[in-house]
């Protein structure tokens, strides 16, 4: 444990049925910092902040606070104090009482005895956190009275008072519109200033995560993408989905052409960051990177501006460069249809190693009828790919170079299935496997979607068509494309 | 128009005071006859509280009377305690166990109660355990369970789920927020399951018929006893109904304050 983090995550992981919700999770906690789990929804961030206070416990690791395992500690005798999303304030109980429920079952150490507060006490710690909160003379207003942001504040108010060592926030403003969420949002910036206590925050408005926190904790599938601050988060994404998912950015498949060189949208740009020549990756490019130059310029690439949105402060644009769309921010107004040279700074070229070339299915088998089995589903394959020069045979058995007969029934194999192999299908009936979209990440000129089976199985595969997601759709793969590999010796299943 | 406008209107009213005057009848002939010391309804032989007088001097209408609000009251608490607890546990319990839980609940609310009495009886008697005023009351608190699970359940389903969490947030073991939170919060649904144990319990018969040690009368025993010995109404009972509805009409007087007493307070 390092001297100064005041929680921390050891492999933490929570499951629910057979889905990882939480998958080894490992955080530390400085005391003070304003930290912010950001994800889409569904990413583990809320099951994490619960397990932090105890409603729920971790299937595997462990959470130590100051130290101290308080993995299984039941929520009463954490030193923790959670807001929740709809306040969950007590409707029987004014305001006054509501605020000091936990006042009233704490006990203090007096001497070497413990006592209860007493009424003066309890009294000024609630006028107390009624000032912080900006709710004074409140105390004695029945909670349906007031309105959500007052509740808000009364919830919080009810945390705060008791002084806990981390004050946890579930999506404390996700009920309140959109300008009081702007003013709750400084305020609890203020108030964290001010009160010195761990916040740890949950969100998926990332807007509200680069604003208020220290360090963000960007998750996904319960698996944490990144941790960082907020500049580094937004500049620094370190992969598609990070980058994707904090503010607007246009991303694009590259290849590394040279020292600090790397080709996209059909050109070479100067970058800052290192990879090996010829290295696929991914390149994020922010919106306000991007420069809009007069189109007599040689050195730049041109694109042709189509669409245009006034966003208040800028302009938004979209051009296109060759087949590739480019989202650019400009505070001038320029008319569409005409053409611009793009600059683009080498620091504002974000290059990322590339996630993915091909789906891999390692625990994939052949059945009887010679097809491979990914997630359940048989696909046509080209079974004689396994032994090379070898003949399929009437009977379903292969017939190698040599003469050998084999049988792959049940046979393990490595499927893989590159991503632009797989056909993508509106209709389930017509397709081997179904499943639904789980993330489309857009790539200039084509979108790359995950699709999800139910057995939890994730295909991979870029189109040029728009879906949307939670979209059910139906998959089919050439046989031709699906490349297999045997597990073992190919001995293994010679007939004798 | 304005003839047609008025005449539908007088339809319209007039509709609703006969089917009001169609319900209450019966039971205002009664009142009304509960003052005069005629044997037969119909003939008013002069206005006398005589009726009252004879049902507040007859021992064993009396003791009836005790027996029934005996029974009514103590079942009443014996199911509103196990009802509230079982429905909360319920609420909290697993999505499959409450499903199976809830579709369980709901069988004894529809089944016919000479299933649930025949089946206690047999039960009873299989068990070698003697009719007495205990086994009546586990039938009626048979009887009662499932209409206290049903009214506590809304008012669980209303409730935040997150208040009993926070409760044990912020400091309070399971039984304390349970005490103070939950409990509190599902009060009102609490207390409709009182009352509709009560009144259930009140007018019932089959099961209390089967489940009593004989010489234990409760008002819908009595009744039944009598009418079908004496094959007519004895005019004293005349009296006890009138007394009975006036009860069930103070109760609903009540539930009623109650009730709007928290609205006044939710809207100020």
């Amino acid at each position: 444990m390092t001297e100064n983090s005041i929680i921390e995550l050891k492999n933490v992981s929570k499951h629910y049925d057979s889905t990882n919700v939480v998958d080894n999770f490992n955080l530390k906690i400085k005391k003070g910092e304003f930290v912010t789990f950001l994800g889409p929804s569904g990413c583990g961030k809320t099951t994490t902040l619960r397990m932090i206070a105890g409603f729920e416990l971790p299937d595997e690791g462990q959470i130590l606070l100051n130290g101290e395992d308080i993995s299984y500690l039941p929520p009463y005798k954490r030193p923790v104090n959670t807001v929740f999303q709809k306040y969950a304030l007590f409707p029987h109980l004014d305001v006054y009482d509501n605020i000091a429920f936990g006042l009233k079952l704490k006990k203090v150490s007096d001497g070497d005895k413990m006592r209860r507060l007493t009424t003066d006490e309890i009294d000024e710690k609630v006028r107390n956190a009624l000032k912080i909160v900006d709710l004074e003379e409140y105390e004695w207003r029945n909670i349906s009275t007031l309105s959500g942001g007052q509740q808000q504040r009364i919830a919080i108010a009810r945390a705060i008072v008791n002084e806990p060592e981390i004050l946890l926030l579930d999506e404390p403003l996700g009920a309140l519109d959109l300008k009081m969420r702007k003013d709750m949002q400084l305020e609890l910036k203020e108030m964290h200033k001010k009160l010195g206590i761990t916040f740890i925050y949950v969100t998926h408005d990332q807007e509200e995560a680069l604003t208020l926190s220290d360090t963000v904790v960007v998750m996904k599938d319960g698996m944490i993408q990144q941790i960082g601050s907020p500049e580094e988060i937004y500049n620094e994404p370190e992969n598609a989905f990070v980058a994707n998912f904090i503010g607007e950015s246009n991303i694009y498949s590259g290849t590394i052409a040279g020292e600090k060189k790397v080709r996209f949208i059909n050109h070479v740009f100067d970058c800052v960051d290192e990879f090996p020549k010829n290295e696929k990756v991914d390149v994020v490019i922010r919106p306000e990177d991007v420069r809009l130059k007069k189109d007599d310029d040689e050195s730049l690439v041109k694109g042709k501006i189509v669409s245009k949105i006034f966003k208040g402060i800028h302009y938004e644009y979209i051009l296109m460069v060759g087949r590739n769309e480019i989202v650019v921010v400009d505070t001038k107004d320029r008319e569409v249809g005409k053409t611009y040279g793009l600059q683009i700074k080498p620091d504002g070229i974000h290059i990322m190693k590339k996630e993915l070339h091909t789906n891999t299915y390692t625990d994939a088998y052949i059945d009887k009828n010679n097809k491979v089995v990914i997630s359940d589903a048989a696909f046509d394959c080209d079974i004689t790919k396994l032994v090379k020069g070898s003949r399929l045979e009437e009977d379903g058995t292969v017939t190698g170079p040599d003469g050998t007969s084999y049988d792959f029934t049940d046979a393990d194999v490595i499927a893989e299935i590159g991503l632009t192999d797989i056909e993508i299908l509106d209709y389930v009936e017509d397709a081997t496997v179904s499943g639904t979209i789980v993330s489309i990440i857009y790539k200039g000129d084509h979108y790359q979607l995950t699709i999800r089976t139910e057995q939890d199985e994730d295909f991979v595969l870029d189109t040029e068509y728009t879906y949307d997601e939670n979209d059910v759709v139906g998959l089919k793969v050439k046989a031709k494309d699906i490349s297999l590999k045997l597990k073992g010796e190919a001995k293994k299943y010679a007939k004798k | 128009m304005n003839t047609k406008n008025s005449f539908s209107r007088f339809l319209s009213k007039f509709y609703v005071y006969i089917l009001l005057l169609l319900l209450y009848a019966p039971i205002l002939v009664l009142i009304i006859f509960s003052f005069t010391p005629s044997r037969l309804i119909g003939n008013w032989s002069g206005f006398s509280l005589s009726l009252y007088g004879a049902l507040f001097k007859d021992k064993e209408i009396m003791q009836a009377f005790a027996n029934t609000f005996l029974v009514a009251v103590s079942s009443a608490v014996v199911s509103t305690v196990i009802g509230t607890f079982g429905a909360i546990g319920i609420f909290y319990s697993k999505k499959r166990t409450k499903a199976i839980m809830d579709a369980v609940g709901n069988i004894p609310v529809m089944n016919a109660e000479i299933v649930t009495a025949l089946s206690l009886t047999i039960l009873f008697v299989f068990a070698g355990i003697k009719f007495n005023f205990l086994t009546l009351l586990i039938g009626h608190v048979v009887l009662t369970i499932p209409f206290v699970v049903l009214s506590v359940r809304p008012k669980l389903m209303q409730m935040d789920p997150n208040i009993y969490e926070a409760a044990l947030d912020l400091g309070a073991t399971p039984s304390k927020a349970l005490r103070k939170i939950v409990i509190p919060e599902i009060m009102p649904g609490v207390f409709s399951g009182f009352i509709l144990s009560i009144t259930l319990s009140l007018d019932d018969y089959i099961i209390t018929a089967f489940t009593r040690n004989t010489a234990f009368q409760t008002l819908s025993t009595y009744v039944y006893g009598v009418t079908s010995k004496k094959g007519s109404l004895p005019p004293s009972l005349r009296a006890l109904t009138t007394v009975i509805t006036l009860i069930a009409l103070i109760i609903l007087i009540i539930v009623n304050i109650n009730s709007s007493d928290k609205k006044e307070e939710n809207k100020r």
